[in-house]
């Protein structure tokens, strides 16, 4: 199951790119999410590893994820290690005007074989466009926010 | 020969059987009738196929297979809301110890071993005990598969020596079938095991509070007497015989199953309680039991507080 959205924010890609790569922000941000944590020596980029959990349901479902590509600055995607089966993307392209248009996809399967694991994917499925398209608006609120705050200490 | 079989079976479970069989020239001699014999070769039955407290039969793969089934069950039916999973050390052997409720069919444990094992992920061993009865019922054998082996010292031992998170209702059969106007009681009938359990594997406990269970029927009684009366403690270890009104039975007698109210499950699990930490380097029993109970009770009230309604939650 593949769900996603996007949305065109008011800053630089540069300084969208500079929230979306930065794991401890995450939380302030991405919908569902109970915990993203850098596990391992590497915290950012190709490589780095994080303990992540969303709440889906009745249950907070995720595992351990790894970077797998990180293209700066564009793509950013990871790939599940352990737990849920899953792959997320963000994907950045400049768009006119000096803002960013952001694409945030999310593909997940469910492991339980038959009925349960067809019908499990598809329970959560409006859950998990939901929780995409907050996470857009929520990202956009943080980084026109911080274009704001930036703007008014320029000013002083 | 079934006598012999028996006794080696139960052995391999941690159980004395000589202690639940009557023996000839006891107390029960001079009733002794086709009936004794009867309850005899029953218990004879059931202690044959309590399976061996094999921790390996736990498959990780088969719960990984599984949980989107119990996912949907605790999602839709029972909606339910697990919280304070981080209160669990994230590593090394714990003790859970948990409030029983729902009758046989267990909502809470399917609610909370879901949450747990997509929390910590399948890989993290954890086992639940259960009733004999439970296991040796034709058609459960997968949930030894899921991590559960039959209640005994034994196995208590054995899954937390090796490491794993161990769940544990002290309640039992006694909790679990208590009336349902005592919903929001945390009745462990002064069961301590669990505490000197803790103590010599040097453990910490965390509390597990759940409500809604008991709105999934309407348990009226624990029939205790009625029990005693058929001697089903000495041949099944079971000290009850709850009377419920449940589905689809109507006058559910026994509870061999019935389908559960689709009752909202809400489970909170409490800071995990470092005993010799908390209470010095030879804890006073009592006074642990005290305090575990307490903090249960305080948090089943506060879960009692938030519901507007029965089933509904």
């Amino acid at each position: 199951m593949r769900v996603g959205g996007h949305k065109v924010l008011a800053a630089p890609i540069e300084d969208v790119w500079s929230i979306v790569t930065d794991p401890e922000r995450v939380l302030d941000y991405m919908s569902g999410v109970t915990r993203w944590e850098v596990s391992g020596d590497v915290r950012t980029g190709l490589g780095a590893r994080y303990r992540i959990l969303f709440r889906i349901g009745a249950a907070e479902v995720g595992g351990m994820v790894e970077v797998v590509e990180f293209s700066e600055p564009g793509d950013l995607a990871w790939t599940s290690v352990t737990g849920l089966d899953h792959r997320g993307r963000w994907r950045l392209r400049e768009a006119p005007g000096g803002r960013t248009r952001v694409e945030f996809r999310l593909a997940y399967v469910v492991a339980g074989s038959g009925l349960s694991g067809w019908l499990a994917e598809r329970v959560a499925a409006p859950t998990v466009s939901e929780h995409v398209r907050q996470t857009l608006k929520q990202l956009e609120r943080l980084v026109e926010h911080d274009q704001l705050r930036a703007r008014a200490a320029a000013r002083r | 020969m079934a006598q012999a079989d028996t006794t080696r079976s139960a052995r391999r479970n941690g159980h004395d059987p000589a202690a639940a069989v009557p023996r000839p020239g006891g107390p029960e001699s001079g009733s002794s009738s086709l009936l004794d014999r009867a309850w005899r070769e029953l218990s004879g039955l059931v202690q044959r196929r309590i399976p061996r407290a094999d921790l390996d039969e736990r498959d990780p793969d088969y719960i990984r297979e599984q949980l989107p089934l119990f996912w949907l069950f605790s999602s839709l039916w029972f909606r339910g809301e697990v919280r304070g999973l981080g209160n669990i050390p994230d590593e090394g052997p714990v003790l859970l110890v948990g409030n029983h409720s729902g009758g046989n069919m267990i909502p809470d444990t399917m609610v909370f071993t879901v949450a747990f094992s997509t929390y910590f992920g399948v890989e993290r061993a954890f086992y639940q005990l259960a009733h004999n009865l439970v296991l040796s019922l034709p058609g459960l054998s997968w949930l030894r598969k899921f991590g559960t082996v039959a209640a005994s010292t034994e196995s208590a031992h054995k899954a937390l020596a090796s490491g794993a998170a161990l769940l544990v209702y002290p309640g039992g059969d006694y909790e679990v079938h208590r009336p349902s106007w005592e919903s929001n009681r945390v009745d462990f009938g002064g069961r301590k095991g669990f505490i000197r359990l803790a103590l010599e594997q040097e453990v910490p406990i965390v509390p597990v509070v759940a409500i809604g269970g008991q709105e999934t029927a309407l348990f009226l009684t624990r029939g205790e007497r009625l029990a005693r009366l058929l001697a089903l403690d000495r041949v099944l270890r079971l000290k009850v015989l709850p009377v419920s009104l449940a589905l689809p039975w109507i006058v559910n007698i026994g509870d061999f199953g019935h389908i559960p109210l689709p009752a909202k499950i809400t489970i909170e699990t409490l800071p995990a309680i470092d005993l010799r930490g908390e209470f010095g380097p030879d804890p006073d029993v009592d006074e642990v039991y005290d305090h575990v109970m307490r903090l249960m009770q305080d948090a089943l009230d506060a879960l009692a507080a938030e519901r507007r309604f029965p089933v509904l939650g």
